[in-house]
């Protein structure tokens, strides 16, 4: 039984349940929200990579946005708490690192509550190689929508987001950076 | 020695250089020049250790004595550790920390998109994961060195100083990355290259190849590692088994 060999977190292990949904699950875990980036639930932000019934228990497959990412474990146990209290009881999280988490992996609706809470959704800069051969991604600012926002740092509050400032209304903004 | 005890090897001395340089870089919070590098500086710290526990994870499966990231991390003596030199070496000031950053970001980023493509899946699937960070940790810290370099008298002084203090440990940079079982890694001349190109950018000079430092990665290490150590085990030493 392939359930067995997962890893339970913090003993929330209980009684198998099933005979929910998957697009019941997936309605659920869409009601977690990303601990730093409230303005998105974690299915908005592509994290859930899978989700399947396995003998009676439910596999969760998670991949974090950043490898150092300290949200990630608070992110699982958020998903197994909030999955208990609509009765589904035997929940086991799967963390997978390949393919690689992508923000191209975040949804059209999270890019607009990104955009609504004043973070600029990642946006495609042109190929290039490094250094300085690479476009700087072509953003305006939420507050007044000015083009050509300068870069303050390519480091943020968190490190899935850039700072910028707004060359117009001059306010600072954050970006969530293209990886 | 086996392929796995090698690709054990390999995987400490990745981990235990991220680590280093990851706990480094964490000693600029509360005293960097400007809130924007510190929260620069932490967020490159964190993804470094983030990496490192990728690395040391793998490293104690292969190594096959039930250690964890932790275990390695917390519990071991300075001359167990295999991380490179350079990342070990003092931040001096804020020029000097992202010459030392800048040098180390080039190689690592040539390597993890070499790596990419490694027989071993995990190896692989780490690589891919930490190259995307790697990326931007290169763009910043290259960024610098030509503001700091092409800026003022003082700032290329100094970080011109501190090329030539930290070049004789760049070179085991590529004992490390041609120890990668498996793939041949020749990054050598692209990462000459590559710094070339930014030294230029920043006015400064490449140093001269006339001596390098090594030992690091076999667990032979200058006296600052002990210190970083002492500090970074502290409460493991003190509370043995502790955990948030």
């Amino acid at each position: 039984m392939a359930g067995e060999t997962c890893e339970h977190i913090d003993g929330l292990t209980v009684s198998p349940a099933g005979g929910f949904e998957l697009s019941q699950i997936w309605a659920w875990l869409d009601q977690v929200l990303d601990p730093e980036v409230p303005a998105l639930s974690v299915v908005d932000l592509g994290v859930i990579r899978q989700v399947e019934w396995r003998c009676g228990r439910l596999l969760v497959q998670v991949t974090p946005t950043y490898s150092g990412c300290p949200a990630t474990r608070a992110i699982e146990q958020a998903l197994v708490a909030h999955l208990q209290t609509k009765g589904v009881v035997d929940v086991c999280i799967e963390r997978v690192l390949a393919p690689a988490w992508s923000s191209d992996w975040i949804t059209a609706r999270g890019r607009e509550r990104l955009l609504e809470y004043g973070i600029v959704p990642p946006v495609h800069a042109g190929p290039g190689r490094f250094p300085w051969s690479r476009a700087k991604p072509a953003i305006g600012c939420p507050q007044c929508a000015a083009p050509s926002p300068e870069l303050v740092s390519e480091f943020g509050s968190t490190a899935c987001k850039a700072q910028y400032r707004c060359r117009a209304c001059k306010e600072p903004f954050e970006y969530f950076k293209c990886i | 020695m086996s392929e796995s005890a090698a690709l054990a090897e390999f995987a400490l001395r990745m981990g235990d250089s991220a680590l280093i340089l990851g706990h480094r870089l964490s000693e600029w919070t509360g005293h960097a020049p400007v809130l924007e590098e510190e929260l620069a500086s932490a967020n490159v710290a964190l993804d470094l250790l983030g990496q490192a526990q990728l690395w040391l994870s793998l490293a104690g499966e292969l190594e096959g004595r039930g250690r964890s990231a932790d275990d390695l991390a917390y519990l071991r003596e300075p001359s167990a550790y295999r991380n490179l030199l350079l990342a070990e070496q003092l931040n001096g000031d804020f020029g000097h920390t992202l010459v030392r950053q800048f040098l180390f970001d080039a190689w690592n980023h040539l390597l993890l998109d070499a790596l990419c493509a490694h027989p071993h899946a995990r190896v692989a699937e780490i690589a891919e994961k930490a190259s995307k960070e790697v990326r931007y940790h290169l763009e910043r810290s290259s960024d610098w060195v030509v503001r700091l370099g092409d800026g003022t008298d003082e700032s290329h002084r100094r970080v011109g100083a501190a090329l030539e203090i930290l070049w004789p440990y760049t070179g085991e940079l590529f004992v490390l990355s041609a120890s990668c079982p498996a793939a041949t890694i020749v990054i050598d001349a692209r990462w000459r290259e590559l710094v070339d190109m930014v030294l230029q950018r920043a006015t400064l000079d490449m140093p001269n190849d006339e001596w390098a430092q090594s030992g690091g990665i076999d667990g032979r290490h200058t006296e600052h590692l002990g210190k970083l150590l002492a500090e970074m085990q502290s409460l493991q030493r003190a509370y043995p088994g502790a955990s948030w």
